[in-house]
């Protein structure tokens, strides 16, 4: 398993990102965590639909989107806003996806990122045929799918990578391999001894990396994006870590694994070691931390007040997005909707 | 491409005509399916476009139907126009998951930032005594997903036309194809793009004592019975239904409020079939027009036969006839 940066903060050989960018990096974790316990929060007040916090798994997100391009597409899961939001999916329109608005799936025209899938493992083809239509248009730009553990064992994670090492597709598949698929433990959901070792099958290459390391995720994301991009193909990333929290707001983990295991893993927290390896260059310290903290959550509330302060779709509007045009049947049925005479 | 302004052709000559005039067009126009390059597709409808395009355009695929269309989302997604061949309609269902839960909703789900114009084709209907799961007439699956588009020729020219009108449509169209009148007919089609307008059912022949209604495979059946009938002084209106969604509501309810009978044909099983829209459609619209009890004539809810048995199923002239009959005497 490929490491860079110990749980104690120590340097396993150079490191990939120099100090000040990984000061940014390290705010955008902040920032995530403070968005995710938000959520979680808000889900427990009745302000949220169902949230499906991604706590302990920070440092693969935002490391594995510093590895992209700014062009470069994104296809991921329902627990991956710290992801999208370093890809430029903005908080509030994150926000709103989960209180329940459509609109929170339109990100910003320039904003090359899907809203998020539901359904588990289906849309890793789709990143296949983003980056296969870029590679036809010799772009220059690839696709990132994020997923978890579980996803690897649906047919279309098969398909996917099978689709994608054939065409010499430049898609990256990260795996947040976060130890269960709800209820399931990763060593039930597959005989494999790593995840990573199922891409050796498809004739590319598969890394297995600490993911709590902001440097190795990074790193390893980098390497196979532009290997990606200079028309090599695909590459299988299995991020190690840890989902600290439930499946979701309506699971019950105690049902499941035992709370001794979150708290070995809190040990390897991917905030902290970084925390370690900056103050180590007097590149932190508590006020700085305080200032970010006090920035991160004043940035998630004026997202929440953003959200919270649209009003809902109109009526019959929920028709209007089904086509470019609407057709007639669609007309008919917003007449009947609005309460207009059919 | 030919300098003659029309020529006689199958309906499988003509939606491969369509094909070579959309890729020839449009740079971004791409076919992608199972042994539609060298082979040219087991019914032979994308022969000869990988000489002519190509295998970036015209892509031979290993045997992923969740796959092929969930990568053509992400194409079309991405701004390609990708043509995907289905080989039989029973080999849709693996990537069902893709078309419902993606291709249909993208555009709503991203409230019209991404679309998904792409096309899927799929080889539909029974009579050729092929194999299980090679005869299956599931429009009226597709017809219940809303954000898809479903359209159903059965003619060479609209075949063409309205292949061409999907590739052009901004949103996704799902084209099934009757394989049983891949071959069986010939017919003038014009050279060069045409489209026939998604939406619009064909009024193919008129008349005032009782409306046909019928899509596909089953307009054979369904215009040869109407023909027995003119033989005796009955005066049929065939409405080729041509698209499924949308569907054309308003023309349904135009005719059938002129003769006061309806016989609807169609080769899928009875139940929740198309047929009961169209019937449910007259009921709320022109009930009191009406002489005599809407009539289908249908597949049974049975699975598809094998070949030996096919004739049980197959709605043919004889049945339609006695539905027909049964309206005129109501």
């Amino acid at each position: 398993m490929r490491q860079v940066l110990t749980p104690s903060g120590g340097l396993d050989g150079t490191a990939p990102l120099d100090v000040e960018l990984t000061r940014r990096l390290y705010r955008a974790m902040v920032i995530a965590r403070v968005y995710d316990r938000k959520s979680t929060a808000m889900q427990k007040q009745g302000r949220l639909a169902t949230y499906a916090p991604f706590e302990g798994q920070e440092a693969a997100q935002i490391g594995a989107a510093a590895g992209l391009e700014p062009d470069d597409w994104v296809v991921a899961t329902y627990r991956d806003a710290a992801l999208m939001w370093a890809q430029g999916y903005p908080w509030e329109l994150l926000v709103a996806g989960r209180t329940g608005d459509e609109r929170g799936g339109r990100p910003p025209d320039h904003v090359p990122v899907l809203p998020p899938s539901i359904t588990v493992g289906g849309h890793m083809v789709h990143a296949v045929g983003l980056a296969w239509a870029e590679k036809i248009r010799s772009s220059g730009r690839i696709a990132l799918t994020s997923f978890g553990d579980g996803a690897t064992s649906e047919g279309d994670f098969h398909e996917a990578m099978n689709l994608a090492a054939v065409y010499d597709i430049g898609c990256v598949f990260f795996c947040q391999n976060n130890g269960y698929a709800i209820s399931l433990p990763r060593h039930e959901q597959t005989r494999s001894d790593t995840i990573a070792q199922k891409a050796i099958a498809y004739g590319m290459p598969g890394v297995q990396v600490d993911g709590n390391d902001l440097f190795a995720v990074y790193e390893t994301v980098h390497e196979a994006a532009e290997r990606a991009r200079s028309g090599q193909g695909p590459t299988l990333i299995e991020a190690v870590t840890y989902r600290i929290g439930p499946h979701t707001t309506a699971d019950d983990p105690t049902r499941y694994r035992s709370d001794d295991e979150a708290v070995e893993w809190r040990k390897r927290d991917p905030l902290e070691r970084v925390r370690i390896y900056l103050s180590e260059r007097d590149a932190w310290d508590d006020a700085w931390e305080a200032a970010i903290e006090e920035e991160a959550a004043g940035e998630i509330d004026r997202a929440v007040s953003l959200a919270e302060a649209m009003p809902p779709l109109g009526p019959g509007e929920i028709l209007d997005a089904m086509f470019e045009t609407r057709p007639p049947h669609l007309d008919a049925q917003r007449r009947q909707l609005v309460g207009e005479a059919p | 491409m030919s300098a003659a302004t029309s020529t006689v052709m199958t309906m499988a000559q003509a939606l491969n005509d369509a094909l070579d005039v959309a890729l020839d067009k449009d740079g971004d126009v791409l076919v992608i399916g199972e042994d539609v390059g060298r082979t040219g597709g087991v019914f032979r409808i994308t022969d000869g476009l990988l000489e002519t395009y190509g295998a970036a355009r015209v892509i031979d695929t290993p045997v992923a139907e969740s796959g092929i269309v969930g990568a053509a989302f992400g194409m079309a997604v991405g701004g390609l126009r990708p043509v995907v061949e289905l080989q039989f309609m029973g080999f849709s269902y693996p990537a069902f998951d893709q078309v419902i839960n993606h291709v249909s909703r993208i555009r709503h789900r991203s409230q019209h930032r991404f679309s998904a114009p792409m096309v899927i084709r799929i080889p539909y209907g029974g009579g050729i005594g092929a194999a299980e799961h090679h005869s299956e007439s599931a429009e009226a699956i597709y017809a219940h997903v809303p954000g898809l588009k479903v359209v159903v020729p059965s003619t060479p020219y609209d075949a063409k036309g309205l292949l061409l009108a999907a590739i052009a449509d901004p949103d996704p169209v799902v084209v099934c194809e009757p394989i049983r009148l891949y071959r069986a007919v010939k017919e003038e089609v014009p050279a060069g793009w045409y489209e026939v307008p998604i939406g619009p059912v064909g009024v193919e022949r008129e008349g005032t004592d009782v409306t046909f209604i019928a899509w596909g495979a089953m307009m054979k059946e369904t215009r040869a019975a109407a023909s027995a009938l003119e033989e005796e002084g009955v005066s049929v209106e065939v409405l080729d239904l041509r698209t499924v969604v949308p569907f054309d509501a308003d023309a349904v309810v135009a005719s059938v409020s002129k003769t006061g009978r309806v016989v609807i044909v169609h080769e899928a099983p009875r139940t929740v079939g198309f047929g009961g829209e169209v019937a449910a459609t007259v009921a709320e619209r022109c009930l009191y027009s009406l002489h005599a009890p809407p009539e289908r004539v249908t597949g049974w809810d049975s699975v598809f036969p094998l070949k030996r048995s096919e004739s049980q199923y197959l709605p043919d002239v004889a049945r339609i006839v006695a539905a027909a009959r049964r309206t005129l005497e109501a």
